[in-house]
């Protein structure tokens, strides 16, 4: 048995240790708004908070996230994701919508350590998530806007 | 009397010469005594040179096997498992032709990566099976930006150099230098996967140590 806390919730499993964290999320919890995308930890879409940090949840083992706090998409604290929402439906930002959960997980962090991202820094935390339409430069706009909603 | 008188000055006249002789072969004598005196100076002048001699090889050869030592490091040192950690710049790099890392990864104020772009974020603590999946250890990081200790790009001689430097390393002292070398678990863990360094970790050890106990001699190149 594993035990863990997702969006608050503490939750007692009986899964293997080595399953990874994606998947107890969307079968085991039926939390759907974490993607599956290349399995291999290179394009972001899987991206959640482990004890705040944006894991990439299609490789870590739920053993890892054992006595730890999960948070998916559909958790996040509002103070980080209303203005991201906000910033995300002004900026018309997704396009198939597919890897935006990722986008914004990653995007709340840089905004919780950075609350006035440059450009660069943008680059910086935001360029290990993958989009296939390309929305890169609506993503970059948002995450400003998105900066000044919170203050 | 006059008898008695011719033989005293018979007497006086052996006497006078027999002096003579012993100041004449004396004198013969001297200049061997003195070329002896001077050859015993000239022979423990040889001597005291040949001990400078055997000093200065002793520490030569051991110089020399010291850089040899070094040489031997060098190529664990230089090779990716250790080289990727390493980089000149703030980006990892990643495989055996050392590219950049994906994703735009960088080093960070700690060297464990920046906002969602943590190095554990997708390094687990163990290596994850199959294709093309990250390896994995428990602290995975890059040297802090502090003390980056750059091996990329650096000769044997520049990189020994650097490690003689507290502030490269930012290590107190060499056996902490050693301590990494041969304690440090992230060292370590880059003998046990991909394409394999070309020493052991214990056989790396060996030289490191063998080279800072031989005298950390700098390499000529």
């Amino acid at each position: 048995m594993i035990n863990i806390k997702v969006n608050g919730k503490a939750y007692q499993l009986a899964v293997d240790p080595s399953t990874p964290i994606l998947w107890v999320l969307r079968d085991t919890l039926g939390l759907m708004g974490t993607k599956f995308g290349c399995g291999v930890a290179q394009c972001g879409a899987c991206t959640v908070h482990l004890d705040g940090e944006g894991i990439r949840s299609c490789i870590s083992p739920v053993s890892r996230a054992a006595g730890k706090e999960i948070t998916t998409i559909e958790g996040l604290d509002v103070k980080l994701g209303k203005p991201l929402e906000q910033a995300w439906i002004q900026e018309d930002v997704p396009q198939c919508g597919y890897c935006q959960s990722g986008q914004i997980m990653a995007a709340a962090i840089l905004l919780r350590d950075n609350p006035n991202p440059t450009d660069q820094d943008i680059d910086d935390g935001m360029s290990g998530n993958l989009c296939r339409c390309g929305t890169y430069q609506r993503i970059r706009k948002a995450i400003h806007v998105a900066a000044k909603l919170r203050t | 009397m006059q008898k008695i008188k011719t033989s005293r000055h018979r007497q006086l006249k052996i006497v006078v010469y027999l002096a003579m002789s012993l100041a004449f072969l004396s004198a013969l004598a001297m200049p061997f005594e003195n070329d002896k005196r001077v050859n015993t100076g000239n022979t423990a002048a040889v001597a005291e040179v040949k001990i400078i001699d055997e000093a200065t090889m002793e520490r030569d050869q051991l110089a020399e096997e010291s850089k040899a030592a070094f040489n031997e490091a060098y190529t664990v040192f230089m090779h990716p498992r250790c080289l990727n950690c390493h980089p000149s710049g703030d980006i990892p790099l990643q495989g055996d032709d050392s590219r950049l890392h994906t994703m735009n990864v960088k080093r960070g104020p700690d060297g464990k990566g920046l906002y969602a772009m943590k190095c554990k974020n997708c390094h687990q603590d163990t290596h994850v099976p199959g294709n093309n999946m990250p390896p994995g250890h428990f602290n995975w990081h890059l040297p802090p930006a502090k003390t980056k200790m750059v091996f990329e790009g650096k000769s044997p001689r520049q990189l020994a150099t650097s490690f003689k430097d507290p502030k490269f390393t930012g290590f107190k002292s060499m056996d902490e230098f050693i301590k990494h070398v041969e304690e440090d678990t992230l060292v370590k863990n880059s003998f046990t996967y991909g394409t394999r360094p070309p020493l052991s970790h214990p056989d790396f050890v060996v030289k490191v140590k063998e080279w800072i106990a031989k005298g950390a001699a700098i390499p000529d190149k």
